[in-house]
């Protein structure tokens, strides 16, 4: 029995090999998606192991605002300098150092633009001499308060070197022109570690530069004496210190760092998993259908081993073992490649992130055990159905000449009734929010049901459509054989088509909810903001642009500016709770540029020690006009303030608005965006030369218009259409395997009557053309299923983000004829391979053809 | 010689008043009505009549291959009407042999292999000596490991005929083996399965339509209309189609 199911299998071999590819290409991705985080993951620790090689125990100050992964870096408070003199005096510790450093200190390169970075901070410290870690290349130390060092790897992107005037700005200063000395770099000849840019002033400097005070440090690194652990002394330091501090070991310090970017990367491998999930899926189907039409094709043989004795079982489990073969060559390749396919992303991902030194590319037990699991399962359970049909085969069918039977639809309609209904609950119960915490996974839940139950509904669905698409090509006669042919087999079609469904609809969805979020922002920022110009600017890293709002006075002066308005914004707390906080430098900006209404109080004037709050945020946090509230940024104290009133909420609006003044305690105490409302009569045309002149030292921010200023807003969206296109056309590729294969058993199957067609004078060209038909239908009716379920899905998704704002939908009929024409072209292809096999059928052998 | 077969003798197997009705209303057809017979162990029966009369319909239901309509079918002491799927899958293993007309054989398996398939399937292991036996008597020791597209179809049904014999079954049904070979091939294979009743006492029941394939078996059995018409104990070719020439001119059965 096995030997004749190997026997089968390796006959059958070609027929196998590209459904076992659908599972290769999804394997591929579930391990490659481990392999590369894995790397990743094992080189951050290395990056940091190393860059904190040389400390032994760290002391910062607590954080004023503490604040969850999700919302943003904290701020650590300052340590004065008297405290790098108590540490020092801590029994054990060998030697106290005070250390600036922050992120954000950016050079401005020779070209006069910023020197950006993707991902890694730019950092900006204080000089503290060479040591094991660092060493001068060129140059010497800075001395002077005009003198800088860079590493190698900033001196290199900047295109500077020893000698040159330059500017830095940091985020508490703008820019300024300093003389570099030096150039330095790392032990083991590296011109950076992971890929970090790095300034360093003398130490009063970078106080005031990048920590706004003097005399004081952002932490304090320490060495051990001889023979004192780090723990020990870490204890005892904290003992020493008190509250305030967060006293760590650099094996501490290293392992945080490294987590944090490890809790990014986890998140990445979920995505790279879920979109390898649609790949499985799409696979699935595909598999199904291979094994569907073999079992249908062999049914005289599996009829024959029925009749000499093979039991129902025993044939479940021939084509069971059949499956699992398939599962594990393709496990196997599939791991292969996507080892492959994680170390080429890696090296990529390690290049872009400005050469961060990669660890050995490692296979973790994950990707191993995914890789199999994955591939084994989907083959078996896709295989498992046609077992069971294999199984159900009468002994006698194997005198009798039933190659296909039509059996009723009602079954399988009713059961994709059902599981579409589930699905559509599913989605209803994510989407209204009343799922809870299991929200996403209720979500993706109905999206998976909808799916399964729309592919049983289609067979039923595909009769109609297939004989209305085939219309269009019954003109000839290979046409019209073509059409006849993808009507036959309502199963195998519909399940053909759904694969391509599945990839088109979770396209079409995306591009759906993008393009009405995409509208609904631009609407809004069209609508309701009434200035004409913006400045703004994208972010290089983590933290958003800024410019120097003294441009904001020049602006307010320029002839044709009415209002010239800075927009400023700070992760803070409002009585204790985690508030975004916003601030105007004229607080008339409010009503005159983004239409706020008064609710309460009085909108219009703000003193020093008063606020604003939104009605929700009033509501929610139950304060009314005249109420006294305490607020703390992300440095200083906290501060006291009254609520002098409070405006309609909006999408344009914050939670509260605070006085200018506050802005000093501001992480970033400079203007992220500026709105310029220009006089009646002014012309955009006129102003924006000027205030470009203004903007001339600023250089992560740029003037534009309103509408330049909503592409600029919308255009992180349209990388993220793209993104995820890419991801999604690998189920797309997957299900055009699914055609070529599904019309590769059909010729095969219709061996003879194909035969029969060339012996009554069908020619070479008929013949391809009635494939070539035949896939086109299949493929058109798979991208309209997936139009139409796309469509319904981003609607869906659409209605229910209508509180967050996005309260147009947009169909992008564009994008929707464009995948149809694909369609029809990918029907093409994926014909090419069957067309020819069957036009160089032999004419006698195929009516010899048993 | 032939095994002696008395009247008390166990058949082995038999047809008890045995219905087959195909659809329902308006399309329904009765393939066979009322029909009770024995099939002697040891003996090689053939079964002949009109097309549309019923032979294959009666083999089906014989081998347990197809359900009866009404009353019952043994094979050996088990009865096969009202068996499950194992039960039947069983009977097939232990005591039924096929041979088709056509599509015998598994094309992806060789000769050999092919023949072993049922021992392989129920787990057996053929007995060597009979084997050997089969095999000589098929006379195809050197085609044993070709496929069978690359065999005559007069070697491919000798094949099938070795197969359903090595497992020496209780009864081995044909249905019209015969039925795609020339004259020739046509008496090799039944001078095979004529050969395994004389001198091994194999039981063989056999559907034809040729009287010169009947005249090779001990007895022959004519349907007409679903019904058992005619009986001839060691038929010649000229008997069976004496017989046949008499059911062509309609005749009242008695039912
Ligand atoms: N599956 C079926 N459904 C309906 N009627 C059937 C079916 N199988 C056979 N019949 C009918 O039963 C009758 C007997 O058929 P059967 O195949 O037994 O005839 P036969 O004697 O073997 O004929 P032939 O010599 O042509 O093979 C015929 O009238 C046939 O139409
Ligand atoms: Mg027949």
């Amino acid at each position: 029995m096995l030997r004749a199911t190997l026997k089968s299998l390796l006959a059958r071999k070609v027929r196998l090999l590209l459904s076992g590819l659908a599972v290769v290409l999804g394997v591929m991705f579930v391990s490659g998606a481990f392999v590369l985080t894995d790397t990743l993951g094992r080189s951050f620790d290395a990056v940091f192991a190393d860059a904190y090689e040389g400390i032994d125990v760290n002391v910062a100050g607590k954080p004023k605002v503490a604040l969850s992964e999700m919302q943003g870096e904290p701020v650590p408070t300052t340590v004065p300098a008297a405290t790098v003199q108590r540490v020092d005096a801590v029994a054990g510790v060998a030697e106290a150092t005070g250390v600036v450093t922050t992120d954000g200190a950016q050079l401005i390169g020779s070209n006069g633009k910023v020197v950006t970075s993707f991902g890694p901070p730019q950092l900006g410290s204080n000089w503290q001499g060479e040591s094991d870690l660092v060493k001068l290349r060129e140059g010497r130390a800075p001395g002077a308060d005009d003198e800088i060092v860079v590493n190698a790897a900033l001196a290199q992107a900047g295109k500077v070197k020893v000698g040159d005037r330059v500017g830095v700005q940091t985020p508490l200063a703008p820019k300024q022109t300093f003389t570099l000395v030096g150039v330095f770099g790392y032990s083991g000849d590296r011109d950076s570690i992971g890929g970090v840019n790095e300034i360093a002033f003398t130490t009063p400097v970078a106080q005031r530069l990048l920590l706004g005070e003097r005399d004081v440090f952002t932490n304090i690194t320490v060495r051990a004496a001889d023979g004192v652990s780090d723990t020990r002394l870490r204890d005892d330091v904290a003992r020493t210190l008190g509250d305030g501090f967060e006293v760590k070991t650099g094996a501490q310090l290293s392992a945080d760092a490294s987590a944090s970017l490890k809790e990014g990367l986890s998140f990445f491998n979920k995505i790279l998993l879920g979109f390898a999930a649609v790949a499985l899926l799409v696979g699935t189907f595909l598999i199904l259908n291979t094994f569907s039409i073999i079992v249908a094709q062999r049914t005289r043989e599996l009829a024959l081993m029925r009749a000499i004795g093979a039991s129902g079982r025993q044939i479940i489990g021939s084509v069971v073992l059949e499956a699992v073969a398939i599962g594990l060559i393709a496990s196997v390749l599939g791991l292969g490649a996507g080892i492959g396919i994680g170390a080429l992303l890696a090296y990529v991902f390690g290049n872009l992130a400005g050469g961060l030194t990669l660890a050995g590319i490692g296979v973790p037990a994950s990707a191993v055990i995914g890789s199999f699991a994955v591939g084994l399962v989907i083959t078996v359970v896709a295989a498992l159905l046609p077992a069971l049909r294999a199984a159900r085969i009468p002994p006698i069918a194997a005198m009798q000449d039933v190659a296909n039977p039509d059996r009723p639809l009602t079954r399988v309609t009713v059961t994709g009734g059902v599981i579409t209904g589930i699905g559509a609950v599913l989605l209803f119960l994510g989407l209204s929010g009343t799922a809870g915490g299991s929200t996403l996974a209720v979500i993706l839940g109905g999206v998976l049901f909808a799916f399964i139950g729309v592919a049983l509904l289609t067979p039923l669905i595909s009769r109609p459509v297939v004989s209305l698409l085939g219309a269009i090509f019954a003109w000839s006669v290979p046409g019209k054989l073509g059409r006849l042919n993808s009507g036959r087999n309502p199963r195998r079609t519909a399940i053909t088509a759904a694969a391509l469904m599945v990839g088109i609809a979770l396209v079409t969805g995306v591009t759906v909810i993008l393009d009405s979020a995409k509208g609904s922002i631009g609407a809004l920022a069209r609508d309701n903001i009434k200035a004409e110009l913006v400045i703004s600017g994208a972010s290089a890293g983590p933290r958003p642009a800024s410019f120097d709002p003294a441009v904001l006075e020049k602006a307010a002066a320029l002839p044709g500016v009415q209002l010239a308005d800075g927009e400023y914004g700070d992760m803070g707390m409002v009585d204790g709770k985690v508030t975004w906080l916003a601030a105007s430098s004229d607080v008339t900006a409010l009503q005159r540029i983004f239409g706020a209404k008064a609710t309460a109080g009085d909108i219009s004037r703000l003193g020093p020690d008063q606020m604003l709050f939104s009605s929700d945020t009033a509501k929610s946090r139950n304060v009314s006009v005249g109420s006294t509230v305490t607020v703390q940024a992300s440095r200083g104290e906290p501060r006291t303030y009254t609520v002098s009133g409070i405006y309609e909420s909006s999408e344009l609006t914050s939670p509260v608005q605070l006085p200018p003044q506050a802005v000093k305690d501001f992480a970033i105490p400079k203007p992220n965006q500026g709105f310029i409302q220009l006089a009646p009569g002014a012309r955009v045309a006129d102003v924006q030369p000027q205030l470009e002149t203004l903007l001339a030292d600023s250089p992560e921010v740029s003037v534009a218009d309103r509408d330049a200023f909503v592409a600029q807003q919308t255009g992180s969206l349209d990388s993220l259409l793209t993104m995820i296109q890419i991801l999604l056309a690998l189920a797309i590729v997957i299900a055009v395997l699914g055609i070529v294969n599904t019309l590769a058993l059909s010729v095969l199957e219709r061996t003879r009557e194909l035969g029969l067609l060339r012996a009554i004078g069908l020619r070479r060209a008929q013949t391809m053309r009635m494939i070539t038909v035949e896939a086109v239908v299949i493929s058109i009716f798979g991208a309209l299923l997936g139009i139409v379920v796309g469509v319904g899905l981003g609607a869906a998704v659409v209605r229910a983000l209508k509180d967050e704002g996005i309260t147009d939908l947009i169909l992008p009929w564009g994008q929707m004829g464009l995948f149809l024409l694909l369609a029809a072209i990918i029907g093409v292809v994926a014909a090419v391979l069957p067309a020819v096999r069957a036009a160089r059928i032999n004419v006698l052998g195929a009516i010899a053809h048993d | 010689m032939t095994a002696t077969v008395g009247r008390h003798s166990q058949a082995a197997a038999r047809a008890n008043d045995v219905w087959k009705v195909y659809g329902t209303g308006e399309a329904q057809v009765a393939a066979l009505r009322g029909v009770s017979a024995e099939f002697e162990r040891g003996r090689f029966t053939a079964i002949m009549g009109p097309s549309g009369s019923g032979k294959s319909t009666l083999m089906h239901c014989l081998a347990g291959l197809d359900s009866v309509s009404k009353g019952t079918v043994q094979i050996g002491d088990t009865t096969v009407t009202g068996l499950g799927d194992s039960g039947l899958t069983k009977l097939r293993r232990d005591k039924v042999g096929f041979i088709f007309q056509q599509f015998n054989l598994l094309p992806t398996l060789t000769a050999q292999e092919n023949i072993l398939l049922p021992m392989s399937i129920a787990g057996r292991k053929p007995d060597p000596a009979w084997y050997d036996t089969v095999i000589d008597t098929v006379g195809l020791r050197d085609r044993l490991g070709h496929r069978p597209s690359q065999l005559s179809g007069g070697q491919q049904q000798r094949v099938a005929c070795a197969r359903a014999l090595v497992a020496r079954p209780e009864v081995i049904f044909a249905d019209e083996p015969t039925g795609n070979l020339d004259s020739r091939s046509g008496a090799e294979v039944l001078n095979f399965l004529r050969n395994s009743v004389r001198e091994h006492g194999q039981t063989i029941v056999m559907v034809t339509h040729d009287p010169t394939a009947a005249a090779y078996a001990d007895r022959v059995v004519f349907l007409a209309d679903g019904q058992i018409v005619s009986e001839l104990i060691e038929p010649t070719a000229d008997t069976v189609l004496d017989t046949m020439k008499k059911l062509d001119t309609p005749v009242e059965v008695a039912g």
